[in-house]
């Protein structure tokens, strides 16, 4: 006989958005719990061993574990229900309205878990070099960068002693750091694009300050090896395209690809949850509410993030809309489309209502040191903001403050370089 | 002790003959030189059981695969892989490929294949509604069919060790000698294997065994195709396999909705020089893109989750291989085994009982003979009822170890149990991995649970045998260089 339990909050996820967004339903009284495929609270934080975490929403550095052990314990106090080594297979929008999520465990088996409110905080995953169709063949000795950071650092596992990371992700750059520590030496970075694509601090402190090598605008065109790795050939690149005359070898047993992630939306996706290609994430509204009534997202699944803290501010936030329809407020109904325009890949949310003041996220297209972001509507420029640093590794925020955001009518917003002013 | 038959090369045609000898009252060995089954060609295969209307009759290739064909409701009752008839059609979209389709139903119906249909545009749109509406007609073939050849492959090995059948892997012959009517197989680490008759499904190096044994000789020249498979959430997925109109060498470049649910396109076509290069290309990758749209203009690059490439052994003179040696005493040919080998598998191993019991072979069946297997329990086929019963018996049935196929814990150590102790292994037995994040989340897990169930340690195991180490030893193994991290932090 499969059980059935009821929660006014279900949160999918126990990362730094769910736990966070958790914290903020448990501490208004509502009954949350919170599933998570692991048997420990942190998500992927609990792998990401190196400092840096917090700076913002501590006010400290911290390392990934520490961070996770802070918000869980918050988290824990407010009076957050867990389910740990749960995996969430379906969520369900029954007839009458009501959310219904079918979970899997050890310990429990097959269970229904009903709730009034559906939160999806279950992060991203790790582009593949399938989703690259990087040519070669297929040995041993090829990862994500993420999931040689969770044999090395959860497992004790050397994942090899000489590596080429490919992609120069904020993940691939902390592995450089990491293998190099561990005794692995890592012979290069390779990107494709003609600026790295993580962060700049990272870039200064776990290359430049390792003498590790950073191939911008080359591309690895070539794995080799049977049983496992022996070396990769890289090109540079021209206009995009690898310049195969020049291509050279780098002998190596082991490949990182660090390329980007994708929100894993998967679960959404089947429960009716509509997606933005531009993220990969679910369009919502300034309530963080998806197209599918009662069903929230924050964090990584909704778009990813470069810093945790935002994670976390932004789960909190979601969680405050959350309470609000609990207490009877209207849905996305009376919302007015929110767009990006030139130069901007995306905007989050995908919706405003009038008079209520939201933080808009961005990610840029371009690479600049003076941009200006403006939002605009009805013909209007209702504000702007200057950047002194415009990377599109770099996520973009913009309070709007609802005495601004008074009309309807879509709201559009661009980003331009400064020196076209 | 001397074994009856030694069947040489555990890909889908060496492990259909041990199968279909498992019947009868033999000692049979069926040697592997890799360390899983069906991991040289079989693994690669397209999985399509075709419908028989490629190849003119007058074709060893031909008759096999249409009787093979016939044969598969039969072995997925017994043996419970997944296989399903799709249904195979060809697109036309021009008047010289319509008289090429025209030609193919033609032989189509000469061969004898079931219900072969001349399609006009219409009809095409409303069998497969993916298709290029350009599409001016072509030919529908409502008995070809997708298959899993490595399941197959498992099940047919399942199956026929639990009839007597000894599985050796990691066994590479390197020498053999006979005396007193036995020959005497030796592998390249020292193993000895002792058998009356010996069949030689060595695929890619069935030219190499076939001269150790002192046979005839032959090349077998490997043709490279390459394949790409796509995410299961691809709206590309067609309804039956689409195939364009075929080329000299090869049945062209397809569209494939594999029963498992993801969508593959391929193959290439081809030749190599080399038996080891099974990497995959840039060039073909588009080369795959560019014919596939022509066919389901929906394909997108952003739905590819891998890339994979297989070599056919191809013979000469295009046919199979398959018969009794004229050099070699009690030795069976079994090579050239290219497209449809596959679909003819079940009626190649048949054929070489058929060789066997005309060289002498006794033949008698065996009173007690289990054909059928226990049904597999898989997650992503179980009712949540059904489920809830699995955990009642077993609670490793709702631990979720990879995400993405929802493959249990209960899964994967049963693979393991079963002998696939490689990373691979435990992934084409279960799933597990071979989804959207190509095992970036579960393959440490499942590395946990094989090196739990089997007493090796993590950083010894391999993803396929041989020298794929996944890992390089334990943190702390490795001297760091701290000249150089000092360095760095003094920068």
């Amino acid at each position: 006989m499969i059980q059935e339990e009821k929660y006014e909050v279900a949160v999918i996820g126990a990362g730094a958005a769910g736990l966070c967004a958790a914290t903020v339903c448990a501490s208004a009284g509502r009954n949350t719990l919170v599933v998570d495929r692991e048997e420990h609270p942190g998500g992927i934080l609990r792998q990401c061993i190196h400092s840096g975490f917090g700076l913002r929403y501590f006010k400290e550095e911290l390392t990934g574990p520490e961070y996770a052990e802070r918000v869980a314990e918050k988290a824990e106090r407010a009076g957050v229900r867990f389910r740990f080594g749960t995996t969430v297979v379906s969520i369900r929008r029954e007839t009458d309205g009501a959310l219904c999520l079918t979970s899997l465990s050890t310990a429990e088996g097959v269970r229904i878990i009903r709730a009034d409110a559906v939160i999806l905080a279950m992060g991203c995953r790790e582009r593949t070099r399938g989703n690259l169709a990087v040519p070669g063949s297929r040995p041993a000795g090829v990862f994500t960068a993420g999931a040689a950071q969770r044999l090395l650092n959860i497992e004790g596992i050397l994942p090899g002693k000489k590596a080429v990371i490919a992609g120069s992700g904020d993940i691939g750059l902390i592995m450089a750091r990491r293998l190099t520590w561990a005794g692995i030496r890592v012979e290069a970075v390779v990107e494709i694009m003609p600026y790295p694509a993580g962060l700049t601090r990272n870039i200064v402190q776990c290359l430049d300050d390792f003498h590790i090598p950073l191939l911008l605008e080359h591309s690895l065109v070539n794995i080799l090896g049977h049983g496992r790795v022996e070396a990769v050939e890289v090109a540079p690149l021209s206009r995009g395209v690898p310049v195969t005359e020049r291509k050279f070898r780098i002998d190596c047993d082991t490949v990182l690809f660090s390329v980007g992630l994708i929100p894993e939306n998967e679960l959404s996706a089947e429960a009716g949850v509509e997606l933005n290609p531009a993220t990969g994430g679910p369009l919502v509204d300034s309530s963080y509410e998806t197209g599918v009534p009662g069903i929230f997202a924050c964090g990584n699944v909704l778009h990813v993030h470069d810093l945790v803290d935002f994670v976390s501010e932004e789960a909190e936030h979601a969680a405050r809309m959350v309470l609000r329809r609990l207490d009877g407020s209207d849905g996305g109904s009376g919302q007015f489309p929110v767009r990006a325009e030139s130069n901007l890949k995306y905007v989050v949310p995908n919706r405003f209502l009038p008079g209520c003041g939201t933080r808009f996220a961005f990610r840029s297209l371009i690479v600049c040191d003076d941009g200006v972001l403006e939002a605009e509507q009805n013909g209007k420029i209702l504000l702007s903001k200057r950047f002194s640093c415009v990377r599109p590794a770099e996520m973009l925020t913009l309070e709007v403050p609802g005495s601004l955001l008074k009309e309807p009518g879509e709201l559009k917003f661009r980003l331009r370089k400064g020196e076209e002013i | 002790m001397v074994y009856d038959v030694a069947v040489i090369g555990a890909g889908v045609s060496g492990a259909s003959t041990a199968w279909r000898l498992s019947r009868y009252q033999l000692h049979t060995v069926l040697l592997e030189w890799r360390s899983d089954v069906g991991f040289g060609v079989s693994k690669a295969n397209s999985g399509i059981i075709h419908a028989g209307f490629h190849h003119q009759l007058s074709t060893l290739k031909a008759r096999l695969e249409i009787r093979g064909n016939l044969m598969f409701e039969a072995l997925q009752h017994e043996l419970g892989f997944p296989f399903r008839r799709t249904g195979i059609l060809v697109a036309a979209f021009s008047r010289e490929e319509m008289a090429t389709v025209h030609k193919l139903y033609e032989q189509g119906i000469a061969n004898g294949v079931p219900g072969m249909e001349m399609c006009g545009r219409e009809r095409l749109l409303q069998l497969e509604k993916k298709l290029n509406p350009e599409v001016i007609g072509g030919c529908f073939a409502p008995g070809g069919g997708t298959i899993e050849p490595y399941r197959y492959v498992f099940s047919l090995v399942e199956s026929a060790t639990r009839n007597g059948v000894c599985l050796k892997c990691d066994f590479e012959v390197a020498e053999a000698s006979r005396a007193e009517d036995v020959w005497r197989i030796r592998s390249s680490s020292g193993a000895e294997v002792r058998a009356r008759y010996v069949v030689n499904a060595a695929g890619l190096f069935a030219d190499r065994v076939s001269g150790i044994f002192g046979a005839e000789e032959f090349t077998i020249h490997p043709r490279k195709g390459e394949e790409y498979l796509l995410d299961r959430s691809s709206a590309a997925r067609p309804e039956r396999v689409v195939f364009p109109v075929p080329g000299a060498h090869s049945k062209g470049v397809l569209v494939i909705p594999t029963v498992e649910g993801t969508t593959m396109i391929g193959p290439t076509s081809d030749a190599v020089d080399d038996k080891f290069d099974t990497a995959a290309s840039a060039e073909q990758m588009q080369r795959i893109l560019s014919h596939v749209r022509n066919l389901i203009p929906g394909v997108s690059p952003r739905d590819l989750i891998t890339s994979f490439a297989g070599l056919r052994p191809v013979m000469d003179n295009e046919d199979f291989y398959i018969a009794l040696s004229e050099k070699a005493p009690a030795f069976v040919q079994v090579a050239g085994i290219q497209s449809p080998g596959l679909t003819a598998s079940p009626a190649i191993g048949e054929y070489v009982k058929d060789l066997l019991k005309s060289a002498g072979l006794p033949l008698l069946e065996k009173v007690h003979f289990a054909v059928e297997l226990a049904p597999r329990h898989e997650v992503r086929h179980e009712s949540p009822a059904a489920l809830d019963r699995l955990h009642s018996g077993n609670p490793a049935w709702t631990h979720i170890v990879c995400r993405c196929e929802k493959i249990s814990e209960a899964e994967i150590v049963e693979a393991v149990r079963k002998g696939h102790t490689t990373l691979d292994g435990v992934k084409f037995y279960t799933r597990a991995g071979m989804g959207r994040c190509q095992g970036g989340f579960c393959a440490a897990r499942i590395m946990r649970i094989i090196s739990r169930e089997t007493g090796i340690p993590m950083e010894e195991l391999t993803k396929k045998g041989g020298n794929s180490r996944l890992a390089a030893g334990r943190l702390g193994d490795l001297p760091v260089n701290t000249a150089e991290v000092r360095g760095g932090e003094g920068a």
